[in-house]
């Protein structure tokens, strides 16, 4: 599986991520700037986190109209799988490729902490390696990862499963507890929680390897994309 | 030329987290007759006349960037600028 990360100006997970792919998984990962059209190459698209284009506006509202986005909009609409985390999870949204918004936190403060999840669906192509209900935990770092959607888009998320993973103590005031949410269709993933940062015992857990794991595990199925 | 100032704020179902926080400030101040803050987003544009209606295009560009409208309302005011 070879994976590309767009870099974006203000990106700052996108190193994590990349070690965590290589060096914990060896997975094989491009790093990529934000001219890239093309990436008919790779099997898998993840967004990393960090404050891509000073969170100017708002965040994601920029990086959502760079050329590499319009060439992840194409990939996800071919059903490839796309992850967005953190503020890959904002320009997600803002994109249109998945439905709500992240708005400021509750509190109005910046969260930086381990967070508790459960994985409330895991026959999606991003979560198959946890158990039904598992509960895990991720670091979260936001100061807008509070995600909004109106009740009608929230009664068709959990009808269709599109719930990932739920907050198990809401620390941001997210609408359903949501931290993490897939697409229709399955093939896009967003969440706040950095899986990435989980992924040694040395730095304090691995709970984040699931995510990959699946992902890799499912990359050959096409039956469970769409 | 035009001068389109548009105004970009929360939709009031909403929470407000920075609205909340400046209200308590002022209140703070002692200006304890403020009933409510809200915090928004103020933008001026200078826009050529093009072939597009300029209100439209407005609207538009409120609907693409400027305003998430997920989340957010806006409103504009258009001026025509003299040459």
């Amino acid at each position: 599986m070879k994976v590309a990360i767009p870099v974006f100006p203000g990106s700052n997970c996108d190193e994590d991520l990349y070690h965590a792919l290589w060096d914990i998984l060896q997975i094989t990962a491009d790093l990529l700037p934000v001219t890239v059209t093309n990436l008919s190459q790779y099997d898998a698209v993840i967004l990393p986190g960090g404050f891509s284009y000073g969170d100017y506006l708002r965040s994601g509202a920029i990086a959502r109209f760079t050329p590499i986005m319009a060439a992840v909009k194409d990939f996800a609409s071919t059903g490839k799988p796309v992850v967005g985390i953190c503020n890959g999870f904002q320009i997600l949204t803002e994109a249109g490729l998945l439905p709500g918004a992240l708005r400021a936190n509750q509190s109005s403060r910046f969260i930086c902490q381990n967070s508790e999840l459960q994985v409330t669906n895991n026959q999606t192509i991003f979560s198959t390696a946890y158990q039904p209900q598992e509960h895990i935990k991720l670091p979260i770092a936001h100061g807008e990862g509070n995600y909004y959607c109106d009740l009608t888009t929230l009664a068709e998320l959990r009808a269709q499963k599109q719930i990932v993973f739920e907050y198990v103590d809401n620390p941001n005031g997210s609408v359903g507890n949501i931290a993490g949410i897939v697409n229709r269709r399955g093939n896009v993933l967003g969440m706040m929680p950095h899986p990435e940062r989980a992924v040694e015992v040395l730095l304090g857990g691995t709970d984040g390897l699931g995510v990959f794991t699946s992902l890799l595990a499912n990359n050959q199925r096409e039956d469970v994309h769409a | 030329m035009y001068l389109a100032k548009v105004y970009v704020t929360y939709k009031n179902s909403i929470l407000d987290p920075k609205g909340e926080a400046i209200n308590d400030a002022l209140h703070r101040l002692a200006y304890q007759n403020v009933e409510s803050v809200t915090l928004g987003k103020y933008f001026e544009l200078k826009v050529k006349a093009g072939q597009q209606p300029i209100a439209d295009q407005v609207d538009e560009m409120c609907d693409r960037l400027l305003a998430n409208v997920n989340m957010e309302s806006y409103r504009y005011e258009i001026t025509e600028l003299e040459d």
